[in-house]
């Protein structure tokens, strides 16, 4: 109960705080917790397989309530012309950066201005973040958030929450994007599940760090049963594919169904 | 400076093992090419063909060749090689929406765009240098493990591969056989479950006995959360993996897929080679052709097949070469043997052969006649004399106990025995039986009801089923109570038809409301 209250505060503070700043999408703010991840915490110690993987420490922060927007990009590289696809170097993007563009400057009709932007870096992403005055989210603080759904903080025990996330990754690519803006969840952040994949800002280090291979257990996601091995709970690889797709991305890397979102630290605090 | 140390002593080792076997051969003798010759006892090692160890056949020769990869259930034609080569495989992986049956729509992820996926021949000894592609427009990311190759993850590790990149990796075929290759990103039953598998044939370096067909299927288990032919698309169902419940278990990722105009085809006298795999993700099949022996089976990439196979297992994740020789003209149905999974969740393939019959070895339907059962004697002829001497009114109890011995061999005698005697602890005897001279009229209605539940007869407990025998007529049960009452020191006397149609008349009535 002490936790929903806090919540709620929360909540509460940040709508009054941030709902008049003038974006075009809000930032709402989350409150800290000790968080189960589905990916066991790092630790540098001795492995004891004894016991379970401990609490991920999230602080308090902010995140955007919609994934960043064609319009919203379009707006970052007119401002920021060193982004624009043509003259991008090609080891912050690779050829197809914003390749479902018209134009370097020209969102046009094959995407749609509200639609989340995709064919993005994490290079991209992660100017286009510092542009507002943020960063992209972790990994952990992507999932804590991602773990609600209208109701609940965590809703991951509950199947319906697991069927709706794999009902999107069976569902064919071939059809356009959703617009942003679907339902709200318990931190009244949308768009989480169901619409794209999103950059973090660790994603070059989940699991597939290139200097971790020369440990006991390299390449953990890329080959066959890691995924297994590591599951905490064999319920979570709905939320475990996502950490494979990022594992199999580099940051110059873009693709046609990852967009992102960024997040701030709470008012008056640093990055 | 390791590694070159290493390389040194395994050198050293191959070459002692070469020496080693060239002087055993020339104490043999040199039997290699008569070895089935009987009597001379040839040991099995010379028919060994040494596995990965002898597998290098020296640097790829000649001008790279790009594999030509065929989709199921077409097989790319054979290699006539005498030189390792270099050969380029370029798959891509692609996720698309099939029907997986009649009006049901999948999303499949596929190796080249079908399921199972695309068909890859090379020799043993050849170098192998693979691009791995994953189309852009899809959502995952992928990679391969290919059974066929010789280093950690099969190929998994270096090929893990993001939406619209590529990635390549190259591997020396050292084993020669019939190999599954599948995708490995976690969850890795979900891409498996998905129809992300196929098959790579690695042939022997001497190739393979030229055939009239060969044809790639490949079964596997699917899991929709719609129940079987549920129309509309249908969602992957983790659930039901996890359990190991399917809703399909397929021939080539549809129902349909090779039946009807897409059935497998031959003629008569043709030999006839399939690669068989099986995907998985779960289930075991028990492969089976109804109607035809398998001549030959190599399980994987055995080198000593097995003859005259009626059922082969293929384990998930393995492989089988099979082959047969057509005689007969008409339907072959391809099954799991687990026959449910044939004729409740889709797992049947046709190979139509097609030919002049042969009578000689198959007649087809010669005669259609009432069967009596096995223990039925061929003369019934008691039978129709009992008949017709009913019919006249001239029927004495000697012509009811012929005839009712004859019709207690085929209907009662299995259980019963032909002695009466039952079988202890399990049927009743009915020979000296108390049961049956306290009451003989009582007999007719089990006849006609059959009984279930505790019964002591000659002082011994029986509890077991005897079905209601509604097959016989009147006439029919009259007579074989009549033989049974007149044998093994039963009281004797007879049973009337009239007595039984008078029961069943009886019983036909409606029962009490109270029951």
């Amino acid at each position: 109960m002490q936790t929903f209250h806090n919540i709620g505060l929360a909540v509460a503070m940040s709508s009054i705080l941030f709902a008049s700043q003038g974006f075009a999408s809000d930032y709402v703010a989350l409150p800290g917790s000790n968080f189960a991840s589905v990916l066991p915490a790092v630790s540098n110690g001795p492995k004891d397989a004894a016991l379970p993987p401990a609490p991920v420490v999230i602080h308090a922060f902010r995140l955007r309530d919609e994934p960043v927007t064609n319009a919203e990009f379009l707006a970052f590289v007119t401002a920021h012309p060193d982004w624009r696809r043509d003259r991008i170097a090609r080891v912050f993007g690779e050829a197809r950066y914003l390749s479902h563009w018209q134009a370097a400057d020209v969102v046009g009709a094959k995407a749609k201005a509200d639609q989340p932007v995709t064919n993005v870096s994490w290079f991209a992403a992660e100017a286009y973040c510092e542009s507002e005055g943020a960063r992209l989210p972790t990994w952990y603080e992507w999932e804590y958030a991602a773990a609600a759904d209208e109701s609940r903080a965590d809703a991951r025990g509950d199947p319906e929450w697991r069927n709706r996330i794999l009902g999107w990754y069976a569902t064919p690519s071939n059809e356009p994007l959703q617009t942003v803006g679907g339902a709200a969840n318990f931190y009244g952040v949308r768009d989480l599940h169901g619409l794209v994949w999103e950059w973090v800002e660790d994603a070059g280090s989940l699991l597939i760090a290139s200097d971790s291979r020369d440990q006991n257990d390299p390449d953990k996601l890329a080959f066959c049963g890691a995924g297994a091995l590591e599951l905490k709970d064999r319920d979570n690889y709905a939320v475990l594919m996502r950490v494979a797709l990022l594992s199999s991305l580099k940051a110059v890397d873009t693709t046609a169904n990852l967009g992102f979102r960024c997040a701030k630290p709470l008012d008056g605090q640093v990055p | 400076m390791d590694d070159s140390a290493e390389t040194k002593i395994r050198m050293g080792k191959s070459m002692n093992r070469l020496v080693l076997m060239f002087v055993a051969a020339i104490f043999l003798g040199l039997p290699g090419c008569s070895s089935r010759t009987p009597g001379v006892g040839t040991p099995a090692a010379t028919a060994e063909t040494g596995g990965s160890a002898k597998g290098d056949f020296g640097p790829p020769q000649g001008e790279p060749i790009h594999a030509v990869l065929s989709s199921p259930p077409n097989v790319p034609p054979p290699i006539h090689r005498d030189h390792p080569a270099k050969v380029i495989v370029e798959l891509s992986v692609i996720e698309k929406e099939l029907p997986i049956s009649e009006g049901v729509m999948y999303t499949f992820w596929t190796f080249g765009g079908t399921v199972p996926g695309s068909f890859i021949r090379v020799r043993q000894g050849d170098t192998v240098e693979f691009h791995l592609r994953n189309d852009p427009s899809n959502k995952m990311p992928h990679n391969i493990d290919l059974h066929g190759v010789t280093g950690p993850g099969g190929g998994a590790a270096s090929s893990f591969t993001a939406p619209g990149h590529e990635s390549q990796f190259t591997f020396k075929a050292l084993n020669q056989g019939l190999y599954v290759y599948h995708c490995a990103t976690a969850p890795v039953g979900m891409h498996v479950g998905n129809g992300m598998y196929g098959l790579i044939l690695i042939e022997p370096p001497e190739g393979m006995a030229p055939v009239d067909h060969e044809y790639y299927v490949m079964q596997g288990d699917f899991y929709t959360t719609g129940k079987y032919r549920e129309k509309g698309h249908q969602p992957f169902d983790m659930e039901k993996a996890i359990d190991e419940r399917p809703t399909y278990v397929l021939f080539n990722g549809a129902e349909g897929a090779l039946t009807g105009d897409n059935a497998l085809s031959a003629k008569t006298n043709e030999r006839v080679r399939l690669f068989v795999g099986n995907g998985g993700p779960n289930l075991v099949s028990s492969f089976h052709v109804i109607g035809e022996i398998f001549d030959r089976v190599q399980q994987e990439g055995g080198t000593h097949p097995q003859e005259n196979v009626q059922t082969t297992l293929i384990p998930a994740g393995g492989a089988v070469t099979v082959e047969f020789h057509t005689e007969v003209p008409g339907s072959y149905i391809l099954v799991d043997h687990s026959i449910f999974r044939a004729f409740n969740k889709g797992a049947l393939a046709i190979l139509k052969v097609s030919g002049p019959e042969d009578k000689s070895i198959y007649s087809g339907k010669e005669v259609d006649s009432v069967y009596l059962g096995d223990r039925a004697g061929a003369d019934l002829r008691a039978v129709s004399t009992a008949a017709e001497a009913h019919a006249s009114g001239t029927l004495t109890q000697a012509d009811q106990v012929a005839a009712g011995k004859q019709l207690f061999a085929g209907t009662c005698s299995v259980c019963h025995q032909n002695t009466g005697e039952g079988i202890p602890n399990v049927f009743p005897p009915l020979a000296k039986s108390d049961f049956l001279a306290a009451d003989p009229k009582r007999a007719i209605s089990i006849l006609l009801h059959g009984r279930t539940g505790p019964i002591t007869v000659n002082g011994k407990d029986f509890n077991s089923v005897m079905p209601p025998m509604t097959q016989l007529t009147d006439d029919e049960i009259a007579n074989i109570l009549t033989y049974v009452l007149n044998e093994w020191g039963n009281p004797g006397g007879r049973i009337d038809k009239a007595d039984v149609a008078k029961a069943r008349a009886e019983s036909a009535e409606p029962a009490p409301a109270a029951h």
